[in-house]
């Protein structure tokens, strides 16, 4: 039985989409079987970050309406074996997503693989819940910010309603916090929230703090999860948040302005 | 007075429509049977605020009535409430015998108030609740109350052990709300009766929903966005500052809503 892990914020624009990729590329680079799932039926963007749009057969609609099978619409990643990319449909709407669809697929998928990343479309309409509604664990990505704290807030509020586990009284998900597009100095000078500021009003297990940075953009550009940039600090946070889901106790990192060093302000290092 | 729910026919062919609908009404509690003592606490109590008490409509509490103290004199009540130009027309709490009195008065019997003290279980427990929920309503989105799994016990109080989040409302229907965990700036909790809450609370309180105007909000560290007891509130802008994020009652005293360090 596969782990159903849906990636969510309610905000847009926070870093679902690359937290999915950087989270089943991890996975499955240390050995974990790991389909990763488009949920953003009609904006379809994960192909991109993959680096697989021109490979693009069939999507998930295709299999929800049986008109091709799992086999066919199952992309597999070029740089690791254990990891497939099942693409949304950019043409269909997001209705075409039903629960019933849904569920026999994620269930199909489960039975070939560990893990299962599901990325949610912003906002908390029909492809959003249907992101969720069959997840075990959640990560809720947040930015450093008011609104987008606000919004992660209302989206455990659903997660602990219109969910699978929730309807049918099993253990509720496991939630996950993500911070974001985290700026130490910023945050130094007030013009950020700390970490300690969502945490307070979140209360939820952190699994990682990914720094600004601008690795992520040119990462996302070049269709590479950032999680392979392992010189970037966020390629390294996101190494580390994959350890944190696995259960490792790792410390957290990027959360204090680098000290610069005589020699470093020199060279611009 | 907070949130009247008037209810109308508008933009309906039929002649009428039957629906319920609730009010906050003052309440005067009677502590004496002696109706000169309560006919001189009255006329000052009026003078301060005549126009307050033109036309409008009482409830006349028994519950606080002492036992044995004496017969109500409900024609003089009545006459001297009338006298000031308020409308007595119920009656809540009290002895079967003060309610057959008062219905000779042409007065309503109204249901107890619930979660009262001492005196509650003399009630009668005949009829329905006084009024239904004063408060002021969020538009558009479903409730999602299930949401938080609240515990409801035997004794009827509801405790909720997860966080309330932003979007999710509580109701604790005919007794206590205790949550002993973050209630999330744009969550609503409201109970009938008191109000608990030992996280911070961020998002809106309603006590005292059905008009209990003893219900009081309890909290540890007061963020909330509205406060609110028997449809009298209070939005974040008028707490004082110095009362923010430590424990704090809240209650009304006299139609006031007070705000209390703890």
């Amino acid at each position: 039985m596969a782990r159903i892990i849906v990636i969510t914020s309610g905000k847009g624009g926070v870093g679902k989409t690359t937290t999915s990729a950087a989270l089943a590329m991890g996975l499955a680079q240390r050995g974990h079987r790991t389909v990763v799932i488009d949920f953003d039926v009609g904006l379809r963007n994960l192909d991109l970050i993959m680096g697989c749009e021109r490979r693009v057969v069939y999507d998930f609609v295709n299999v929800i309406n049986q008109e091709a099978n799992l086999n066919q619409a199952l992309i597999r990643d070029k740089r690791c074996d254990n990891l497939y990319v099942l693409p949304a449909s950019q043409t269909r709407d997001k209705e075409a997503l039903t629960k019933e669809g849904v569920g026999r697929v994620l269930e199909e998928l489960s039975e070939g693989y560990d893990y299962i990343v599901c990325d949610s479309p912003a906002g908390i309409e029909h492809g959003a819940t249907m992101a969720m509604y069959y997840a075990d664990d959640a990560v809720v990505v947040t930015n450093p910010e008011v609104s987008s704290v606000r919004d992660s807030d209302r989206m455990l509020g659903i997660l602990s309603s219109k969910s699978r586990r929730a309807e049918s009284n099993a253990d509720p998900i496991r939630e996950f916090l993500l911070l974001t597009r985290y700026d130490p100095l910023r945050v130094e000078k007030g013009e950020m929230l700390s970490v300690d500021d969502v945490q307070e009003i979140l209360s939820l297990t952190l699994i990682g703090v990914i720094p600004e940075s601008k690795s992520v953009l040119t990462a996302s550009n070049a269709g590479v999860p950032v999680v392979l940039e392992r010189d970037s600090d966020a390629g390294k946070a996101y190494g580390d948040m994959v350890a944190r889901y696995l259960g490792e106790d790792v410390p957290h990192r990027f959360l204090q302005v680098e000290k610069k060093g005589f020699l470093s302000r020199i060279f611009g290092g | 007075m907070a949130g009247h729910q008037q209810t109308s026919a508008a933009g309906r062919p039929a002649v009428f429509e039957l629906k319920a609908a609730g009010f906050t009404l003052p309440i005067i509690r009677l502590f004496e049977a002696d109706i000169e003592a309560v006919a001189a606490e009255l006329g000052t109590r009026v003078e301060q605020a005549p126009e307050f008490f033109r036309n409008t409509p009482v409830v006349i509490d028994l519950s606080g009535f002492p036992e044995g103290g004496g017969e109500v004199e409900f024609p003089l009540l009545v006459g001297l409430l009338r006298g000031y130009g308020m409308i007595p027309f119920g009656v809540r709490g009290g002895t079967k015998a003060q309610h057959a009195a008062a219905e000779a008065m042409e007065l309503a019997i109204l249901g107890d108030a619930e979660g009262r003290g001492a005196r509650a279980e003399r009630a009668t427990g005949s009829g329905e609740p006084a009024r239904s929920a004063p408060a002021p309503k969020r538009g558009g989105e479903a409730p999602s109350e299930a949401a938080v799994s609240p515990r409801r016990n035997g004794a009827g109080f509801t405790l909720v052990t997860r966080p309330v989040r932003s979007g999710q409302r509580v109701y604790a229907a005919g007794g206590d709300l205790s949550v002993i965990a973050a209630v999330s700036s744009g969550a609503e909790l409201m109970a009938d009766g008191n109000i608990h809450v030992y996280g911070p609370l961020r998002g809106r309180a309603l006590a005292g929903m059905k008009g209990n105007t003893d219900a009081r909000i309890f909290c540890q560290d007061l963020q909330a966005e509205l406060v609110s007891v028997a449809g009298h509130y209070r939005v974040s802008e008028n707490i004082p500052a110095e009362l923010r994020g430590i424990p704090v009652q809240i209650y009304l005293d006299h139609r006031i809503l007070r705000i209390e360090k703890l």
